[in-house]
């Protein structure tokens, strides 16, 4: 029941929306993702922690291809809701001190894609899942082409065919295992029965088919190409949606949907993987080095992030993958708290130059203290979430191969150097014509930083509440794979 | 038979109505006329009943004569401004009718004689009706090419027809196929197959027999396109299938390898071509070629799934076809032209066209949650089943590339900007019919067991 509500309320509500018009559309929409959060914490509360599925649900839907409605949270998915219904009424609170066009539209497509991603986190159905990712694709398409910035039609247009390029090619996977399925139907659990039934080389086509699609939605390298043009021309509320919480659909899905249906796939193809993963790693740091605009390097430092958690998961242990979920969640809130600085910054100064700027600290010191903060966090200094998430990981990568860790641990050090020279070029130094009248935070801005500035500090001081959640469905699925695969 | 009977009698009494005078009740009468066809239709569900060994009225029957006849009704909805401003219009009326008459002899067929038949009552009509804009030198063009080669591929199957009935000494289909199953027939009945195949080919508008329907399609006036691009491709394929299903599925080897090979060109010629076009309407016509190379997978399969999958990509494809061809008629008109810079700045003006025009170009590039999706992903099943995962990937590719050309309108619409401003009138009719094909065609994404479960 809960379940049901998480997926269809935000969708219920984005209709509704459509027919409002004024200035109550932000708050109503805010209004909704904030009841929508407090359902999926109730959820929480009521979660037991261990392995199981919880809050199932299961209708017969389409009979006749064995597609049914099949939902439901164990801790993995539960986290990743968690993180959406967190992620998404701050997003909404970040678009308040702007005006956009048509905001009924706006509000009700934000509303309409939590609807997807909720749907594609809950899903226990192969089919079901394609759908809602699919679904998910649509609301943010729009969004960035109609209130994107520059080139926005050609960018985006290359965006929807890419992704939508991986998708089907996950669903020709989908189809391939359906015809291994027991009783012809699309479960997961059939599904998984029917993956790991095949031979290496099999595994290794439905392995390429499936892992396509999330490759091309993290993004990996080399199909990242679609992703720092995207994140820059979309307005912040989209590149908020995409970078925090729809790449996240990627990684879920190798976790869910790759590891335990290919298991000999991924052990034969991980080492190529991951030395993709890794390479994306170090090939988008350097890149996101000599970027000047600030948008932009946040967009290459996302990409190394989500390197080095699909180098974790892929890695096939439980330090790995507890560190991908981990890093998951302090990915997402880091990077809305970036891309949110990002937008205050040009709103105030009209530009993301990050060399054009300079010593706003000295103007707005309030400001200078937050934005630190969340820089310490994406930089992964420990007591912030993102050390947490990056230690197990490089555990997890270590385990798998001294080397691969040595070279994602690499990327620790860029991330420092270009967050930490772009502090040091926007915030600090000399005030000059641009930045002097930088004028003090609102109290909503004020809101979204430090509820996102305690949530990096609670976190990495006290990590446990979450790493227990998912815990046990983590090392369940692990010991499934390495079951699987014979160790 | 219900329905062949009750169609034929409403083109004998729109005939009527210009001697008799009733011209303006001819509209309504036809409607509910259609209707009453669809429910009388639908209460032969179930029933097998074969008439003198030429007609068989089964469910696979059943179910294409009821995705035709309701076709029609929508189509008949939205081409009221086609026979709102011609002056022998209960000629055009009747010669609507007479066709779809022939189109439900063609997916009841148990006799080839039959099935030339209702191919030649589907067809005849058709040329007149596609050179029918008198002073438009396209037009005309469309109607002769159309005629030439139509009488060429009907040639073709008559003589394919004659070859089998000498091989087979019938032309009961089902008893060619059980001959054939016996062993020993001559040779020639493996020629009169591949003419038969050439022939119906040509029909469906599958490459490399596909060379007509562009210029025939851009030729004619829209609403008719509209109705070639859906009710006689459907028909076709029933036809096609009903064939290949029943009387050739045991000579299987010889031609499921060719038509392979056909599906894989139609598929990309249809999605190339149709990228280079400036035209919309001509973009619709490649677009429709292009549907005919997924049609094609699900023929090639053979499986417990060909029907069904057929079925429903032709219900998806034909609510599709019908709302983008209404929308673009408005846009032609209004606009003054064709071509895609036509659709810039619809979505300011006419947003609920702009919208309806989405949801149909979704469902025809098959996104999910519209109908063409499930068509599409059924279809892709089938062929995966029958063991051809190489050509549905080639339709994957296909459908990407398709994605490119039917999101080019939804990015004019959109995104681009229109000197002219002028809201676009769309009659409440018009409004009405798009409400209803826009529910369809997510209904049928919601819920496609109700026509997949069918057959």
């Amino acid at each position: 029941m809960i379940t049901l509500l998480l997926i269809f309320f935000p969708l219920v509500a984005a209709l509704m929306l459509l027919m409002v018009k004024g200035e109550q559309v932000k708050k109503i929409a805010l209004g909704v993702a904030i009841v929508e959060f407090a359902i999926s914490m109730v959820a929480v509360f009521q979660f037991q922690k261990n392995a199981s599925t919880q809050f199932e649900l299961n209708y017969t839907w389409i009979k006749s291809m064995g597609i049914n409605f099949h939902v439901g949270m164990d801790g993995i998915s539960l986290l990743l809701v968690l993180l959406t219904t967190f992620l998404v009424p701050i997003i909404i609170l970040t678009s308040f001190n702007k005006q956009y066009k048509n905001p009924s539209v706006f509000y009700s497509l934000i509303l309409a894609m939590q609807f997807a991603l909720v749907g594609v986190f809950v899903s226990l159905d192969g089919f079901l899942f394609y759908i809602f990712w699919e679904l998910a694709l649509i609301p943010i398409y729009f969004i960035c082409l109609l209130w994107g910035g520059d080139d926005r039609a050609r960018i985006t247009f290359k965006f929807f065919v890419y992704t939508l390029a991986g998708s089907l090619l996950m669903l020709a996977g989908l189809i391939y295992l359906y015809q291994f399925t027991p009783n012809k139907t699309f479960d997961i659990a059939a599904l998984y029965a029917a993956g790991q039934s095949l031979d290496v080389v099999h595994q290794g086509y439905v392995f390429w088919a499936m892992f396509m699609a999330f490759a091309i939605k993290m993004p990996v390298f080399p199909f990242h190409t679609w992703q720092p043009d995207t994140y820059t021309t979309a307005p912040t509320q989209g590149t908020m949606l995409l970078s925090g919480i729809m790449l996240k659909m990627g990684t879920y899905g190798v976790i869910r949907w790759l590891l335990p249906i290919a298991p000999l796939g991924v052990e034969h193809w991980a080492h190529l993987a991951i030395t993709l993963a890794v390479i994306g790693i170090l090939y988008a740091s350097t890149i996101a080095i000599v970027q000047k605009d600030f948008k932009r390097l946040i967009a290459y430092s996302s990409i190394a992030h989500v390197g080095l958690i699909a180098a974790g998961i892929l890695a096939g242990n439980v330090q790995g993958v507890q560190g991908s979920m981990v890093q998951m969640l302090s990915h997402g809130v880091n990077v809305v708290g970036l891309f949110f600085i990002v937008d205050l910054i040009q709103s105030r100064t009209n530009t993301r130059e990050i060399h054009s700027l300079g010593g706003i600290r000295n103007v707005n010191p309030q400001f200078a203290v937050l934005f630190l903060i969340v820089l310490l966090g994406s930089v992964a200094l420990p007591l912030t979430n993102g050390f947490v998430g990056e230690f197990l990981l490089l555990n997890g990568v270590y385990q798998y191969s001294a080397w691969m860790a040595a070279f994602a641990g690499v990327s620790v050090i860029l991330g420092a150097v270009y967050m930490l020279r772009s502090y040091q070029s926007i915030m600090l130094g000399e005030t000059n014509s641009l930045t002097s009248s930088f004028a003090p935070l609102t109290s909503n801005e004020k809101v979204v930083l430090i509820t996102i500035c305690v949530a990096i500090i609670a976190f990495g001081v006290y990590p446990k509440p979450l790493l227990d959640i998912a815990e046990p469905s983590v090392i369940k699925l692990v010991e499934g794979f390495k079951l699987a695969i014979g160790k | 038979m219900k329905a062949l009977v009750l169609l034929s009698s409403l083109g004998v009494i729109a005939l009527l109505a210009e001697i008799f005078s009733f011209k303006k009740l001819v509209y309504p009468i036809v409607i509910i006329g259609l209707i009453t066809t669809f429910i009388f239709n639908a209460f032969d569900w179930g029933t097998d009943v074969t008439y003198f060994g030429m007609m068989r009225y089964d469910d696979y029957a059943v179910a294409f004569s009821s995705v035709l006849i309701g076709v029609a009704v929508l189509w008949f909805f939205m081409a009221e401004g086609f026979f709102k401003e011609e002056s022998n219009m209960t000629d055009y009326f009747s010669l609507i009718l007479f066709s779809l008459a022939g189109a439900v002899i063609m997916v009841s067929y148990s006799n080839m004689a039959m099935l030339f038949l209702g191919i030649e009552i589907l067809s005849i009509p058709m040329y007149v009706l596609a050179g029918s804009k008198k002073e438009d030198v396209l037009s005309n063009e469309a109607g002769f090419k159309y005629l030439i080669m139509g009488a060429f591929a009907t040639g073709f199957l008559l003589f394919g027809i004659a070859l089998i009935y000498g091989a087979t000494a019938s032309f009961d289909i089902v008893e060619i196929a059980q001959v054939v199953s016996v062993g020993g027939v001559s040779s020639i009945f493996y020629v009169g197959l591949l003419l038969m195949l050439v022939g119906m080919a040509f029909k469906v508008s599958a490459a490399p027999f596909h060379f007509w329907a562009p210029d025939v399609y851009q030729g004619a006036p829209t609403s008719v396109t509209a109705y070639m691009a859906t009710i006689v491709k459907t028909a076709a394929f029933a036809a096609f299938l009903r064939l290949f299903y029943t009387s050739f599925q045991g000579s299987a080897g010889t031609w499921t390898n060719i038509v392979v090979i056909m599906a894989g060109l139609t598929l990309l010629v249809g999605n190339i071509t149709a990228v280079l076009q400036t035209s919309t309407k001509r973009m619709l016509a490649y677009s429709s070629v292009a549907h005919t190379g997924y049609m094609l997978l699900g023929l090639v399969a053979l499986n417990g799934f060909s029907q069904s999958s057929i079925l429903m990509y032709a219900l998806a494809y034909s609510i599709g076809s019908i709302t983008s061809f209404g929308v673009l008629i408005y846009v032609a008109k209004a606009r003054g032209g064709d071509a895609v810079d036509s659709f810039n700045g619809l979505a300011k003006t006419n947003p609920f066209l702009a919208f309806v025009m989405t949801v149909a170009l979704l469902s025809l590039a098959g996104i999910p949650p519209t109908a063409g999706f499930f068509a599409k992903y059924y279809i892709f099943t089938a062929a995966f089943q029958a063991g051809y995962p190489w050509l549905v990937l080639i339709a994957i590719l296909a459908s990407l590339i398709g994605v490119y050309y039917y999101f080019r309108i939804i990015i004019a619409m959109y995104f681009k900007h229109n000197n002219n401003e002028t809201v676009i009138e769309v009659s409440m009719n018009h409004k009405l019919l798009f409400f209803i094909t826009v529910l369809l065609t997510i209904a049928l994404g919601l819920m496609p067991d109700f026509v997949i479960g069918l057959l």
